[in-house]
């Protein structure tokens, strides 16, 4: 089939600045909001830019006129997940930063990126994580979706792009308790990935040298005609009322084989009812 | 009463136990009507009929269900608005959740996901952070959509049985949607599910390919068996039963952890376990911080000695 019918592809990858699991986390403030110190590069939004860039090398590379977009919310420090992803190599970056975005839950996230992808785009490939890592809802792809009016192949754990004389076409497989589906939808469309799909590379030197030179366009809510109260805490559905830390589980016994743990280990269970 | 709307996706040979604890939460909250998406059986129906719902509704078009996510939201949105519900209940799979989530921009309306406790004032208590964080929240909207976890409610029938009238939903099927294009069942394996198992044995690396001493002491208890991440990748068991971040998140009476180390991601899918059991041949696996009981030992000697202790004391 023929490449250039079906054009260069503009690919939007949307990449979070997360707290590192790595580290204690914590909620925090009088607002109950995750508190970013320590934050990096969600880890799950690497497969979906690890996606972007395999779907670019299978149709030509970047010469061939595809170009992906790493786009991010969040305060002045969330732009690293930005320069990380050029580094990575995406092609620019976007980050939409304002002070009325503290707080936002999933449905107010996916209003101001919605508003931010139909600013910046359009796009023909909106590529995203399977979940950020701090929030862990899902919600934000689909809200999008919704948002948006694209299709929504999200879980995939293939991905696959055919071009046609009408555009794209992509293809992708998701993976159910109890059954495994084939999808297909046409492009412009929404897909997020789970950590099946590939093996996530890391930046190498020449792609660091390389992002210096990239560009970052950040927005604020005016820009992209979104009101204030639309978003935040004043334009959230819901709202959290109070966080406490679960007591840490301590250590209980410990105990080495001596030819005799596997017993050792029924009386413990009998010991707790649990037979 | 508030109206309250139960989701069911598509229906088995009977009432699963998650969505029979759908219905009795829903219950204990207002009248529960009924929205399911797909075909169902006499029995099946029945079973819905246990919890005193009077009206099951159905998409008119059976081709909701050939297209990805959009046309079961959409079939949901157009039944809460003929129904009036004030809080839609669905169940906690990816799917639920997605439909969940694009419902919620359809009728400008809140989703709490991941719900373990459910308070009369509808205060959701979830929790954060792979589990080191309770959280309390509420959705400020006028209608409520949440996603509850299997094993959050008692399953309670309502004693007043009916025989649910059949209610069919016209739906505007989305025009920009996914198809789905193929489906293959997965074999199943007659142990119970893991959201809902009560016991879970789970394996990692150290397994080495070989799950039959966790298959046997998972009979011998009634439980189901998980798997981390390495094993799953290693290909030694289906996907499916990876636990942990990007897996499922399991809370059951006794998890059992045998030949895996206990990384950060592993342990955010079942450390809200009520006891911990963890097998490991290297004392300093991190697994042994959160262990209740923790044996340092190889699992391929501990295993089937436990679980030919269990049958011999007649357990
Ligand atoms: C984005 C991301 C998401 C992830 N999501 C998940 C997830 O959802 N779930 C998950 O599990 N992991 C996940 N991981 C991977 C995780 O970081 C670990 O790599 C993984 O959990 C390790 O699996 P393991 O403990 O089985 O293997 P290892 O870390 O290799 O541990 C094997 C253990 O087996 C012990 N052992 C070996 N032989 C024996 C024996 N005969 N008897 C007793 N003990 C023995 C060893 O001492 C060792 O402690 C994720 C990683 C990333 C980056």
């Amino acid at each position: 089939m023929d490449e250039a019918t079906a054009g260069g592809l503009r690919i939007a990858v949307l990449v979070k600045h997360v707290p590192d699991a790595q580290f204690d986390r914590h909620i925090g403030g009088d607002d109950l909001t995750t508190v970013r110190t320590e934050s990096i590069l969600s880890e799950l939004d690497e497969y979906a830019l690890e996606a972007a860039l395999q779907l670019v090398e299978a149709h030509g590379g970047p010469s061939a006129g595809h170009r992906i977009t790493a786009i991010t919310m969040g305060p002045a420090a969330a732009v690293a997940a930005v320069k990380k992803s050029l580094q990575i190599g995406a092609d620019d970056g976007v980050h939409l930063t304002d002070e009325a975005l503290n707080g936002s839950d999933a449905s107010a996230t996916s209003k101001a990126l919605a508003a931010l992808l139909r600013h910046t785009g359009p796009f023909d490939l909106v590529l995203t994580g399977m979940a950020s890592t701090d929030g862990e809802t899902s919600l934000v792809p689909a809200q999008l979706a919704e948002r948006l009016e694209l299709p929504q192949v999200t879980f995939a754990a293939s991905l696959e792009l055919v071009p046609g004389d009408s555009g794209w076409t992509l293809s992708a497989r998701r993976d159910n308790d109890t059954y495994a589906e084939t999808i297909e939808a046409s492009l412009p469309a929404l897909v997020s990935v789970t950590d099946q799909i590939n093996e996530p590379r890391y930046p190498n030197f020449k792609g660091i040298m390389a992002a210096k030179k990239k560009q970052i366009e950040v927005l604020s809510l005016a820009d992209i005609g979104v009101q204030q109260d639309e978003v935040g805490l004043a334009g959230s559905w819901t709202r959290v009322e109070a966080a406490a830390p679960r007591p840490p589980r301590s250590q209980g016994i410990v105990i080495t084989d001596e030819g005799d743990a596997g017993v050792r280990l029924v009386d413990f269970l009998a010991g707790q009812k649990l037979l | 009463m508030t109206t309250v709307l139960v989701f069911l996706d598509h229906a088995g040979a009977s009432l699963a136990k998650s969505e029979r604890e759908l219905l009795s939460l829903g219950a204990s909250l207002g009248e529960v009507t009924v929205a399911l998406a797909g075909d169902a059986d006499q029995a099946y129906l029945d079973g819905v009929g246990a919890y005193g719902v009077q009206e099951v509704h159905r998409p008119e078009d059976a081709a909701v269900s050939e297209v990805l996510v959009a046309g079961k939201a959409a079939f949901l949105a157009e039944t809460v608005r003929r129904t009036g519900a004030g809080i839609v209940l669905l169940g906690n799979s990816y799917e639920a959740k997605e439909i969940a989530a694009r419902l919620g921009v359809r009728l400008e309306a809140g989703v709490i996901t991941d719900v373990v406790g459910l308070a009369d004032d509808l205060t959701a208590t979830k929790s954060d952070f792979a589990g080191s964080y309770s959280v309390a929240c509420r959705v400020t909207t006028d209608i409520a959509i949440l996603t509850v976890k299997p094993n959050s409610v008692e399953a309670v029938e309502a004693g007043l049985p009916s025989s649910p009238r059949e209610v069919p939903v016209p739906v505007d099927l989305p025009a920009a949607a996914a198809r789905v294009t193929g489906r293959v069942d997965k074999p199943v394996s007659g142990r119970p599910e893991l959201a809902e198992a009560r016991v879970i044995v789970a394996g990692g690396r150290g397994v080495n390919g070989d799950f039959g001493p966790l298959e046997d002491l998972a009979d011998a208890l009634g439980g189901a068996v998980g798997a981390s991440r390495a094993a799953t990748d290693a290909g030694w068991i289906e996907h499916s039963a990876q636990i942990g971040q990007t897996g499922k998140t399991v809370s059951p009476q006794l998890y059992i952890s045998a030949g895996i180390s206990g990384a950060i991601q592993q342990k955010a899918g079942m450390q809200t376990s009520k006891v911990i059991v963890a097998i490991n041949k290297d004392a300093d696996s991190p697994v042994f911080e959160i262990a209740d009981f923790g044996i340092v030992g190889d699992l391929f000697t501990v295993l089937p000695q436990a679980t030919e202790e269990i049958r011999k004391r007649g357990l």
